[in-house]
Order: C-alpha cells, then structure tokens, then sequence
C-alpha cells in the first residue's frame, strides 16, 4: 500500500515509537527555563577538551550513549545512527560516529536536522529496515559563532534580530510499535519540506529567513492529511525565535491557518530566560533537539499534549553563499508525535 | 602639558567620531570589518584633501586616536615621502609612519594569542 | 509566475521590514561616545607623558601612544574583557585603535588549536587584514598623486 500522502506527506503504518531520549546542555542553558528537564549540564562548555569542536563531538557521542543506556541497551543495538550539526562536513556527527562504530547516516539540513533525523529514521523503522535508530542533532556556540560569524574575543555587538546558538545535543532512540519497553510515543506522519527562499539577505535574522519554510511545510502537511489545527494540541517549530515566530503567525494566517501563540510554542523562545537578554532567542540545531527530548517528550509521555506538529526549521546559508551575495533559503521538516497506544 | 580643554577636545571629538561608526552600525547594518576599513580610508581621504590636519591640531588624542587617524597617519607620511623622495617616498612613506602601531599590533596579537585561551561568551 | 514570485518576495520583506525589532540607537550612541571619548582622553594622557616626561618629539610621542594603546588593548583581549567593553560600547570600542587590536587578537586566539602557523600567523589578519590593504593602498595612491602635483 502507498504510504506517501498528498503532494510532500508520509504516513507510517508500523509507527515507530520513541524508546527513550537523552539531552545534554552547555551552562548557559542550564541556567534557562527548562533547567531541570535536561539530562545533563556541563559546567563548562569546553568539557575538559582543548577545543570547542572536541567539545561538541564529546556531547554528541554521549548523547547517544546515555539515551541508549536509558532505554537499557548496548550501543551495538543501535540499527542505524542519524545526525548531523552545524560545522562544515558535520565533523561532530562523523567523528562521534567513528568512535561510536555504528552504521551511520550523516545528515544536513541546518537546524532543521532533528526533525530530518526523526523523519528518515521512522522511514527505516517504518520500512523494516531497521529495528532500533538514534537520531540525532547537536550545535554547540562557540563552534557555530566562530564558523559562521566572529571570533569570540571580538568586542562586537549583536544586532537585535540575532539569535543565540544552543550548545547542546538531543538524541532520541527510536523503535518499532510493538516493543514494550517503549514509551508509548509515535511518530505517525511526516511531511518532508520544500526549500523556501524570500529573500532574506540578513544573517542575522534567522527567523525572517525561515518563517516563510515553516509556513509551506505547516499549510502542505495540513492539506496533505487533510487535518486541520484544530486536530494538534501544539504547533512546536525549532528556533524562529520572537521575531520569527510573530511572522509565521502572520503568513500563515494569510494562507488560512490561524495560528497563534495559544497553539505555538517555538523552542528558541523557551529555552533561554528573559534576563538572559539573548536578543530574539534560540537557534541552531541543538535547540529543537534539545527541547524535544527533554521537555517535550516529558509532556507528551505525561499526556499534557496529545498530539503535536515537530517541525525544526533550518536556514541553509554558508559563510561563502552569504558572501557571495546570496539570499538565505530556509527549509522545515515535520513530524506528527502522538502518544497513543500500541493497536 | 595639555590643558583642561584639550582634554575636553579630544573627549568631544574623539567620541563624536565612534558615534558617527555607531550611527553606520546600528542604521545600515555594517559589520565591524567594514567599518574599519572605511575609517582608515576616509582618514587617508580626508587626510589628503587637507581636512583632517585642522581636526588633529584642535583635538589632538581625539582625532588620532581613532581609526581615521590611523589613515591620518598613513596619508600625512606619504605626502611626506612622496615630497621628500618622490615616487619611492610615496611608497615608503605611509608604512614608516605607522610602523611602529603596525610592529606593536603583530607582536602584542601574537604573544596574546600563545598565551590565552579564548572564552565564550555567557 | 516568476513576477509574482519576486512580488510575493518584496511584500514578504516588507513585513519583516515593519516588524524588526528596533536598536536602541540613541542610547547606543551615547554609550559609543562616553567609550570613545574616554579612550581618545587616555591617548591624549599617555601623549602628554611622552611629551612632557621622557621628552619625546611629537611624532616619536604619538607612535609610543599607538602602541601603549595596542598594548593595552590586546591585554585586554587576552584576558577576555575587551569583548565586555564592546557589548557595552558598541562603537566606542572599535573605531578607536584599540578596535584595531582587538580584531588582531580575537581571530588568532580563536585559532591557537590549529597550530603557530596556519592557527595563529594565518589568522593575525582575517579581519584586521582588510584594513591594512586599504589603508596602506590608498596612502600610496596619495603619496603619487603628491608627486604628480610637485611635478
């Protein structure tokens, strides 16, 4: 039976449920909102290693290895890992998946890899190719700061669109519907995003630049399942921040679907406080992924929501295009979480 | 010595000119790098067309001590070598003016960077 | 189609447009001038003591202020507070030549990991580099139009 739906959907018939997940977080998002959600904190976010970069590899293949350990695992159950971060050639990903030696997908789509990790993970899962799937997203400040803005020392300011990058890695452990040991969380669809580019040329304005992925991926997947907002107890998209966020509600509205801050959370709105005065909030990678298999999945489990549309958004810029003169496109892929029951 | 209003001069213009840099930062969203780079050549421009030796001798420090005097610098030394020597002066003259902050610049930045480490920023 | 595409694009950037978060530029700026104000009154203070106390010609005073200043101002980087200054000073704090020392600093320690060489030596001028291309481009420009003239 054809299990594609619509013009970009997916619908999964041996739903992949999540087993167990893991985040690990820098200090600056320890002292955040969702503090006491997070598995681990580092008090330093150079992790007794010489560099950020090694730093950053170190929380990947932990990550992995302590949402194994929850799910009460050995990492050679692991079918296939998924993942990728932010720095060229997603090095963190690769060299955590040397050292853990699984089979080993890299993937790339900004900070929209969570979403994507999950999505070709419950495709595996869904497909029989695989029994148990890490996926996987990591960024960490410093690295992303120094590959795609300035050296840290440099006495500069931000602009107040910029957003800051979550240091942290999320991993969830997925498995197939019947395993029992399972938390009783599915992934049921999936819409696979188109890349959406309006011309934002301002790197430091993420949100703007990602608003408008966000938007076709929510209207294409609401038409494609032929579901309405009212079926979702919460819209979740990765890191729009403040300023982005307010622009999705705007074009989505104009596109018919009345989406609002009752029915939105952004994950780089929540996950630093107020007095932290990080300008318009979160981004990167790590903060979907983080937030999901901290918080999120927490509420989901404990049947505050549901039912929710998963959808990190991720800008897909580079030092050279932006350089070269070049606009940013974005990019947003979804997936339906539903917690549900194993029939 | 300098008086009082000296110090006041160089205090005035000298944060009037980062104001102007502020202005150029916040309104048009330029980035520090470019920033720099049209200071000093607007220093060597202004310097050239003879408009900023007046601003030096009222400011002193306040006109020096900022990006366009180091174009100020730069132009005055090669106006000089371009007089005193002709064409090898106008080569030679603005990289001896400023030599000495170039030296400093390369030496001090490089001893910095072997000995600290670089923090984040919290 | 491709018309309305590049419509849907300007009214799309309109809306950002409308909707960005404003700076606060004017007490920016005068956080920018107290800064720089402050460091150029600094300069003045150390060109006086070259002056006046180690008896030094006036151009002779202003290289030693340029260096001190430089000094002063990679110290400061090394030991991680001139990225302080800047969040506070925003302008203030790059425009002066201490703004200079500090984009020579921040990349090569950023750096130091990937080695003395290609780490460090490579990444002195990543952002400062620019500077000096100009600057010293334009002086020679200056310098022959200067022969021209006399000629």
């Amino acid at each position: 039976m054809n299990r594609k739906i619509g013009k970009q959907s997916l619908i999964f018939e041996n739903k992949p449920q999540f087993l167990s997940s893991a985040a690990i977080v820098g200090d600056v998002e320890g002292k955040g909102n969702l503090a006491e959600h997070f598995d681990l904190i580092l008090d330093d976010d150079r992790w007794g290693e010489d560099s950020w970069e090694k730093s950053e590899r170190k929380m990947f293949e932990n990550a992995v290895k302590l949402a194994v350990q929850k799910a009460k695992l050995e990492i050679s159950d692991i079918d296939c890992l998924l993942g990728g971060d932010l720095l060229n050639q997603i090095i963190s990903a690769n060299f955590a998946a040397r050292s853990l030696e699984v089979p080993f997908l890299g993937l790339y789509s900004a900070c929209s890899t969570m979403s994507e990790s999950l999505l070709v993970g419950s495709m595996l899962i869904d497909g029989g190719y695989a029994n148990k799937v890490a996926c996987t997203a990591s960024s960490h400040f410093s690295t992303a700061e120094r590959q795609f803005r300035l050296p840290l020392e440099m006495g500069s300011q931000s602009t107040p669109t910029a957003q800051r990058t979550v240091t942290g890695t999320g991993c969830s452990i997925l498995t197939n519907k019947d395993d029992e040991n399972g938390m009783n969380v599915f992934i049921t669809s999936a819409t696979i995003g188109k890349v959406v580019d309006m011309g934002i040329a301002d790197a430091n304005n993420m949100g703007a630049a990602m608003a408008p992925a966000a938007m076709d991926t929510i209207v294409t997947h609401l038409d494609d399942t032929k579901t309405t907002l009212d079926d979702y107890d919460l819209v979740v998209t990765g890191d729009l921040g403040f300023h982005g966020s307010d622009l999705l509600y705007e074009i989505c509205s104009e596109h018919g679907v009345p989406l609002s801050e009752k029915k939105h959370i952004d994950c780089g709105k929540i996950i630093f406080k107020a007095e932290q005065k990080f300008g318009c909030g979160a981004s990167g990678c790590g903060c979907a992924a983080t937030v999901l298999n901290s918080y999120l999945l927490k509420q989901i489990k404990a049947g505050v929501y549901r039912k929710i549309l998963f959808m990190a958004t991720g800008a897909l810029l580079s030092t050279v295009s932006g350089m070269q003169g070049d606009t940013i496109p974005g990019i947003a892929h979804a997936v339906v979480i539903e917690r549900g029951s194993r029939q | 010595m300098s008086s009082f209003t000296d110090y006041l001069w160089a205090f005035v213009i000298g944060g009037a000119i980062c104001v102007i840099g502020q202005l150029l930062i916040s309104l048009t969203n330029l980035t520090p790098s470019r920033i720099l780079v049209l200071f000093v050549t607007s220093g060597v421009i202004l310097t050239a067309l003879g408009l900023y030796e007046p601003l030096v001798e009222f400011a002193g420090a306040g006109a020096k001590v900022p990006l366009t005097g180091f174009g100020y610098s730069l132009a005055k030394g090669a106006i000089k070598g371009a007089m005193e020597d002709g064409v090898l002066g106008a080569f030679t003259g603005g990289i001896t003016a400023t030599a000495g902050g170039v030296a400093a610049a390369i030496l001090f930045g490089y001893l910095n960077a072997v000995i600290f480490k670089p923090k984040t920023k919290k | 189609m491709n018309d309305l595409r590049k419509e849907e694009q300007r009214r799309y950037q309109n809306k950002v447009n409308e909707r960005m978060p404003k700076s606060e530029t004017a007490l920016q700026c005068v956080k920018a001038f107290c800064v720089g104000g402050l460091i150029c009154v600094i300069g003045q203070f150390l060109n006086d003591c070259a002056i006046v106390h180690m008896g030094l010609d006036k151009d002779m005073a202003s290289t030693f202020t340029c260096i001190v200043l430089i000094f002063i101002a990679a110290t400061l980087t090394g030991l991680g507070i001139y990225d302080k200054i800047g969040r506070f000073a925003g302008a203030g704090s790059v425009v002066p030549i201490t703004g200079f020392a500090n984009s020579i600093v921040a990349p090569a320690m950023e750096h130091r990991v990937e080695g003395y060489v290609m780490g460090i030596g490579a990444n002195l001028f990543t952002i400062a580099g620019p500077v000096l291309v100009y600057g010293i481009s334009a002086s020679v420009i200056c310098g022959l139009i200067t022969c021209l003239i006399i000629a």
